[in-house]
């Protein structure tokens, strides 16, 4: 037993730093399934003025996952800025987590240490954090990315417009974008998850994504949402490519079950770099994660599953995304079972990411069989909005009829603009404005539809 | 929810495109009532169908003429069942004694899954049409499953000592289908097989999904291919001829 703590005449023993940070986490059906939760309330509580008495250093010292087994570890090792570290290095994770609330620490002096803060620290202390300070501490760090427009100012909410359609129908999924549209969701990206695998299936998307963006000459980035190895075929072909999606985790095995390593997301980052498509800035990654995912593949080392979300959150950073999403509830209850433990996943991943400073945005969504419902997505939507996400999900009705799950809608998405005084990016608010999309006070225009369908070669039938 | 009219304005036509909620009515920022209301709708079916109990009694008399044999995984209940994929793929302890090997080389398991509502709807139909199909199979009797993943059927299969095990289950429910059900073929079923080792046929749910014929004629594609090939998984293509009786859409290919 490496750590222990003696309440009330019982000795808490902790094998190692993964057992402790396992057992500190609040709970959730997935480090249950694991088997690593806490086996009581009480150990739990033990775990945790443990984990807040321990110095910052130790996690230089005890990796979760050890060096040579582990590329993500390598990462985190190696990409360690000592600089950065220096002003906190006398920290415990309590002392962190009394640092990041205070009146001292504010979102400049969060982002000169980023860069010496780890994933496990970040995940330690997040832990520690009640959800108001998970809201707070989130709230005072801006992380910016741009590509056609500015994504996280202070103020601003961005909408990625999800058009999905189950059998990748051109003019479905057209007429979802116009809807987003003139529903002024689309300014994070309009991104398509592609019902079909091919390559040339998504070429056929992109282009449609690219016609549609240029015949209005809306000032956002496009999407298909595929994996990265067919993104580097589409770039060779001359695909108009804004932006490089994938799918990350936090382990080498469990990116190795996603069919990528660090190498293969260096390649791809390149490719789509050389484009130079973006015009307010050249940041052209779109990645996605959620707690989970590692167990799912069976690939977790035994840490739990919150920890590793945040070692995902340490693959990212390294690429300068535009867009980082946690699909928060998608993956379904066996790993967050209700909507308690699903918004307090989403508290932690939009706050963890901010620290590492990735410019987060959440997937707020749930899937039939968990114990969740849209009263619980409003929740989450509304916490989330006052902690300054960066971005959620606009999807037509909140109904994704390919995925088969619940997530955000364009109305949920004009629902928190509206209720807590947020814009869209500048240059996408501009645009609206410009095309007759907004009313004189401002709102999104309830008049008669103001882009004509007839922009949209997949909508030409609609005439017919 | 009455059929829409054929749409003549533009928000109907664009409405027809796809099946996404589109164009819905808005007041302030929100969704009117109308809209709110259908959305509740549909997720009340798809949460009624995942917690509702298969009821055994009215499957038997479903499919008559045909022992059924009951069991469950070690999944007490719907809470535990749906937290606990493992115990899900587990055959409850007392339940493997009661599964003596049959001498056939092909059972048919009926797992409640994610939608019992499915297994009620689709199960005994689509039995009667796969034994018409697997004439040429020795059936060992069938057997009802509560609280089933897709991987019970091997535990189960292993017990009746067949070559092949047919797990027909409910599938997680979506908020437009939540009657879908699933039917996965494993060849050689013994704990631990990966899902790698298994076929699929999904989306059984007529008349808006594949209908019972052309699903039993799929399924027995299948196994007649992994009973010449001795597996199943991704090594066994699905390249059977296309269902009769799946619906289409105008215009597709």
């Amino acid at each position: 037993m490496r750590y222990r703590f003696d309440l009330g005449g019982t000795r808490h023993g902790f094998d190692d730093l993964r057992h402790l940070l396992a057992v500190a986490s609040p709970p959730r059906s997935g480090d249950a399934l694991a088997g690593l939760a806490a086996e009581s309330a009480e150990q739990r509580v033990a775990a945790r003025y443990v984990l807040a008495d321990l110095s910052l250093s130790t996690f230089l010292d005890e990796l979760v996952i050890p060096y040579e087994a582990d590329e993500v570890s390598r990462l985190i090792v190696d990409g360690h800025d000592a600089e950065a570290f220096a002003a906190i290095a006398h920290l415990t994770v309590g002392g962190l987590r009394d640092w990041l609330l205070s009146n001292e620490a504010d979102g400049a002096a969060i982002a000169a240490v980023a860069r010496g803060l780890t994933p496990e620290m970040v995940a330690a202390v997040s832990k520690l954090m009640r959800n108001q300070d998970l809201i707070a501490v989130a709230r005072k760090i801006r992380i910016v990315t741009a590509f056609r427009d500015t994504i996280g100012l202070a103020g601003r909410l961005s909408v990625r417009l999800q058009p999905n359609h189950p059998t990748d129908d051109p003019a479905g999924i057209a007429a979802s974008v116009l809807d987003g549209l003139l529903l002024g969701s689309g300014d994070a990206v309009i991104g398509i998850n592609p019902a079909g695998d091919s390559v040339e299936a998504a070429a056929t998307l992109l282009q449609l994504l690219d016609d549609v963006r240029q015949a209005y000459a809306i000032p956002t980035q496009s999407c298909v949402l595929t994996h990265v190895t067919n993104t580097l075929r589409l770039v060779e072909r001359g695909a108009p490519v804004d932006l490089c999606f994938q799918s990350i985790a936090g382990t080498q095995a469990a990116n190795a079950g996603f069919g990528i390593d660090l190498a293969l997301l260096d390649e791809a980052h390149d490719a789509t770099l050389s484009l130079r498509r973006g015009t307010v800035g050249h940041d052209v990654m779109y990645f996605e994660t959620g707690q989970g995912s590692a167990l799912s593949a069976d690939a977790h080392h035994g840490v739990d599953q919150q920890t590793l979300e945040c070692r995902a959150y340490a693959v990212a950073r390294a690429f300068r995304p535009l867009l980082v999403n946690s699909v928060v509830g998608f993956i379904g209850p066996e790993y967050l079972y209700d909507g308690k433990q699903i918004l307090r996943a989403a508290l932690e991943d939009h706050c963890c990411g901010k620290l590492l400073g990735l410019p987060m945005g959440l997937d707020i969504c749930y899937t039939n069989h968990a114990e969740a419902d849209q009263d619980d997505m409003d929740s989450i939507l509304t916490l989330l909005g006052v902690a300054g996400v960066n971005f959620v999900m606009g999807v037509p009705g909140a109904d994704d009829i390919m995925l088969n799950y619940q997530s955000t809608s364009f109305h949920d998405a004009l629902y928190l603009r509206e209720t807590l005084g947020l814009r869209p990016a500048p240059e996408f608010e501009a645009w609206l404005g410009s095309a007759g999309l907004l009313g004189p006070d401002g709102r999104i225009s309830g008049g008669p539809p103001a882009l004509s369908h007839r922009a949209i070669p997949a909508l030409a039938r609609l005439d017919g | 929810m009455a059929e829409p009219p054929v749409p003549t304005d533009l928000t109907g036509r664009l409405r027809s495109l796809t099946q996404a909620r589109i164009a819905l009515a808005r007041t302030g920022q929100s969704l009117t009532t109308g809209a709110l209301l259908d959305f509740e709708l549909a997720h009340a079916r798809a949460r009624d169908a995942v917690h509702a109990r298969l009821d055994v009694d009215a499957l038997r008399a479903a499919i008559p003429g045909r022992a059924l044999v009951v069991v469950r995984s070690r999944a007490d209940d719907r809470t535990t069942y749906l937290q606990r994929p493992d115990l899900g793929r587990l055959l409850d302890r007392g339940d493997a004694a009661r599964l003596a090997p049959a001498g056939a080389a092909l059972a048919i398991v009926i797992g409640d899954g994610l939608s019992a509502i499915a297994v009620q709807r689709h199960a005994a139909p689509l039995v009667e049409a796969l034994v018409a199909r697997l004439a040429d199979w020795s059936i060992a009797p069938i057997v009802v499953a509560h609280h089933a993943r897709v991987a019970l059927g091997d535990e189960i299969g292993a017990a009746l000592g067949v070559d092949l095990v047919v797990m027909l289950i409910g599938e997680r429910p979506g908020l437009s289908a939540p009657d879908s059900l699933g039917a996965y073929l494993t060849w050689a079923p013994r704990r631990g097989r990966r899902d790698s080792e298994r076929n699929c046929v999904s989306n059984i749910r007529p008349p808006h999904g594949l209908g019972y014929r052309a699903a039993a004629d799929r399924i027995g594609w299948l196994a007649e291919r992994a009973r010449a090939i001795r597996l199943t998984g991704v090594d066994l293509k699905d390249e059977s001829p296309p269902a009769a009786d799946l619906p289409r859409l105008p215009g597709d290919r």
